[in-house]
C-alpha cells in the first residue's frame, strides 16, 4: 500500500505520476498537449476539492507545471500555487462561534486599543485595524471564544518568509530573500498550495538519454533516512526498482557523510568552533540571517556533494541524481561548487510517482543490497547523529579535541543557538543544524513523517557491514 | 598499470574493503606505488561474480582470499 500523510501528499503524487508516465512513454514534449488528460485522469467527474470541478482541473494544471519544473524566472524551489491558495483569514486574534453574547464585556474592557465592539447579538468582533494581537481579551473571556489564530503556512514557517503580502485578500506569497527552502510550508498547507518544483523530467530525460548505460551512467545517491521510506516493501526491493528505472548503481549517501565526519571533526580541532554544513536549508539560514556567522559554517561539502563528487572522480561521464527527503537539496545543487557534481535532485515522493509511472510493483521485486557506509554514516539521516559521527571521528583518528555538541532540529532550535554563538555566549563548540524537526526523517519531501522513524533509522545504522568510519571510509 | 576495484554495494558486501586494503598493502610492500594505480568504481555490472576487479580493462573476480594470488598473477607478473 502506497503511504501518505495526507491527501494533499497524493494528489501531488498522482499528478507526478501522470506527468512522468507521458515523459516515459511518448517523451516531455507531448506533455503540453496532455495537459487536460493529466487533469481529467487525476480528478473525477465530480468536485471533491473545491467549488467546481473547473477550479479543481485549474489547480491541477498548476501542479502539472511545477511537476514540470514550474515557473523558471522564480529561482526560488518552493512556489505557491496562488489559486489554490484558500486565503485563510488574517493571522491573529479572532471571536470564535463560542462567543454567547454576554453582557459583563470583558474583552471590552481589557483591550486598551478600543479594538472590540458589538453587534446587535452582543457578539463581539475585532477591529483588525486597531488590534495589536496582545492578547488581553483573549485571557478574559469567561468562554474560551477568543484565540489566536495562525494560518498553517505562517506557522510552519519558523522565519517568517511567507505572508498574505499586501491584504488578506491575496494568496500567500514567499519572500525568496528570506526563504530558505525548507519545505515545511509546503507540508503544512491544508489546501496544497505550496509546493516544490519538481525535476523529474530532467532525471527522465537523462535516464532515457543514457540508453541503459550505454551513452553514459546515471547514478544514484540515496540519503539514508530512506529507511524510514517505502515501509511497505523493503529497501532492498527499492534498490531494484531505482535499478529498473534506468540507474546504473546505486550508491548510499550516507558514504559521504563517512566522509564528511572525517573531514569535519578535523576542521572543529582546527577552529575550535563550527557548525555542520550537511542541510542546505540550515547553511542558508545562517547565510541570510547570522552572516556574521558564515565563517564559521564546516567547510566541507555536503554527504550527497562529497560521494557524487567521488563517483565523478571515478567515473568522469557520470551523471548523478540525489534521491532523499529534501526539498533545500534542489537549491543547494544550484551553487557552483555543488553543481558541477550532482545533476539533479528528487524526493522520496518523486521517486514513488517514478517507480509508479512504469507499473513497477515494489513488493513483487527481488531484492538487491545497498551496503558501503557506516552505522555513523547512517544515522545522519537524524538529529544527533552528525554530533556523534564527528565525536566518534576524532576517536577513530586521535585528535585530542572533545566536541560538545549541540544538535539542533527545527530552525527555532537553531536559531537559539545561534543567537547566542552571534554573542558569543555559547558554551558549546559545535552547532549539529537541521532545518526539520526530527533531522532529515521529517523533510518536506518524504512520504511519511511518524515518530518511529528515527527507531528505523538506528536499525538500519546497525545493519551497516562497517561498524567504524574509518573502516568505510578505506575502501575508497 | 590501472586497477580498479569495485565498491558498489554487493561487492562491498563480498569484501571489497579487504580487497582494495590488501591490494593498497601489497602495492606499498612492493614498492609499486608509481607503477600501479588503484581506484574504485561504484558497480562494474558483475555482481554475481564480485568481488570485481579490472587490470587495464580486463576483468577478473577476485576475493579476500584469493588477493596475494591474482596480485602475483595479474599485476607482479605482468609488470616484470
Amino acid at each position: 500500500m502506497r503511504k501518505f500523510d495526507t491527501k494533499v501528499q497524493l494528489l501531488k503524487y498522482k499528478v507526478l505520476r501522470e506527468v512522468a508516465r507521458i515523459a516515459f512513454d511518448e517523451g516531455e514534449f507531448s506533455l503540453a498537449n496532455n495537459f487536460n488528460d493529466i487533469a481529467k485522469t487525476v480528478t473525477s467527474d465530480k468536485a471533491t476539492m473545491r467549488c467546481c470541478i473547473y477550479k479543481e482541473r485549474a489547480i491541477v494544471a498548476e501542479r502539472i507545471k511545477l511537476a514540470c519544473g514550474g515557473n523558471r524566472a522564480n529561482p526560488n524551489i518552493i512556489e505557491v500555487i496562488d489559486i489554490a491558495c484558500d486565503e485563510c483569514p488574517a493571522s491573529g486574534y479572532q471571536v470564535s462561534h463560542d462567543c454567547r453574547g454576554c453582557i459583563a464585556h470583558r474583552c471590552e474592557g481589557a483591550c486598551r486599543k478600543g479594538a472590540i465592539s458589538f453587534d446587535e447579538n452582543q457578539k463581539a468582533h475585532i477591529d483588525k485595524t486597531k488590534c495589536v494581537n496582545c492578547g488581553q481579551c483573549a485571557k478574559v473571556c469567561p468562554y474560551g471564544a477568543i484565540s489566536n489564530y495562525t494560518r498553517p503556512c505562517e506557522k510552519a514557517c519558523k522565519i517568517k518568509a511567507i505572508s498574505m503580502a499586501d491584504s488578506e485578500e491575496n494568496p500567500a506569497q514567499i519572500d525568496n530573500n528570506k526563504c530558505i527552502n525548507c519545505g515545511a510550508c509546503s507540508y503544512a498547507c491544508p489546501f496544497g498550495a505550496i509546493m516544490d518544483k519538481s525535476f523529474i523530467l530532467d532525471a527522465i530525460r537523462m535516464l532515457k538519454d543514457s540508453n541503459g548505460g550505454e551513452n553514459y551512467k546515471v547514478y544514484a545517491v540515496v540519503a539514508p533516512s530512506i529507511a524510514s521510506q517505502f515501509v511497505y516493501a523493503k529497501l532492498g526491493q527499492v534498490v531494484t526498482a531505482i535499478k529498473k528505472l534506468g540507474f546504473y548503481s546505486v550508491v548510499e549517501a550516507a558514504l559521504g557523510a563517512d566522509i564528511v565526519a572525517y573531514s569535519e571533526s578535523k576542521e572543529l580541532a582546527e577552529k575550535g568552533f563550527i557548525t555542520s554544513s550537511c542541510c542546505p536549508a540550515f547553511v542558508d539560514y545562517v547565510k541570510k540571517f547570522y552572516p556574521k556567522l558564515t565563517d564559521k559554517i564546516s567547510h566541507n561539502l555536503s554527504p550527497m556533494a562529497a560521494i557524487a563528487k567521488y563517483i565523478k572522480e571515478t567515473d568522469e561521464t557520470a551523471k548523478v541524481i540525489f534521491i532523499g527527503p529534501c526539498t533545500a537539496k534542489k537549491a543547494e545543487i544550484k551553487q557552483e561548487k555543488v553543481a558541477k557534481y550532482v545533476d539533479c535532485v528528487l524526493t522520496f515522493e518523486e521517486l514513488q510517482a517514478l517507480i509508479d509511472s512504469r507499473d513497477i510493483e515494489l513488493t513483487e521485486l527481488p531484492e538487491d543490497v545497498l551496503d558501503n557506509a557506516s552505522y555513523y554514516g547512517r544515522i545522519f539521516a537524524r538529529s544527533g547523529g552528525v554530533s556523534e559521527a564527528v565525536g566518534q571521528a576524532l576517536k577513530e583518528q586521535n585528535i585530542d579535541f572533545t566536541v560538545d555538541p549541540l544538535p539542533c532540529d527545527g530552525i527555532e532550535e537553531c536559531k537559539t543557538a545561534l543567537l547566542k554563538a552571534s554573542r558569543g555566549i555559547l558554551k558549546n563548540n559545535f552547532i549539529e543544524g537541521m532545518a526539520c524537526v526530527g533531522g532529515c526523517i521529517g523533510g518536506a519531501g518524504c512520504l511519511t513523517h511518524e515518530a518511529r522513524d528515527k527507531n528505523e533509522i538506528d536499525k538500519y545504522g546497525k545493519e551497516a557491514l562497517e561498524k567504524s568510519i574509518g573502516d568505510a571510509l578505506s575502501q575508497l | 598499470m590501472k586497477v580498479v576495484v569495485c565498491i558498489g554495494s554487493s561487492c562491498h558486501l563480498k569484501g571489497s574493503r579487504e580487497v582494495v586494503e590488501k591490494l593498497q598493502n601489497l602495492i606499498n610492500d612492493n614498492n609499486l606505488k608509481d607503477k600501479v594505480t588503484l581506484s574504485g568504481k561504484f558497480c562494474m555490472g558483475n555482481c554475481q561474480n564480485g568481488v570485481s576487479v579490472t587490470v587495464d580493462g580486463e576483468l577478473f573476480s577476485v576475493s579476500p582470499d584469493t588477493v596475494e594470488d591474482f596480485f602475483k598473477t595479474n599485476v607482479l607478473d605482468r609488470l616484470s
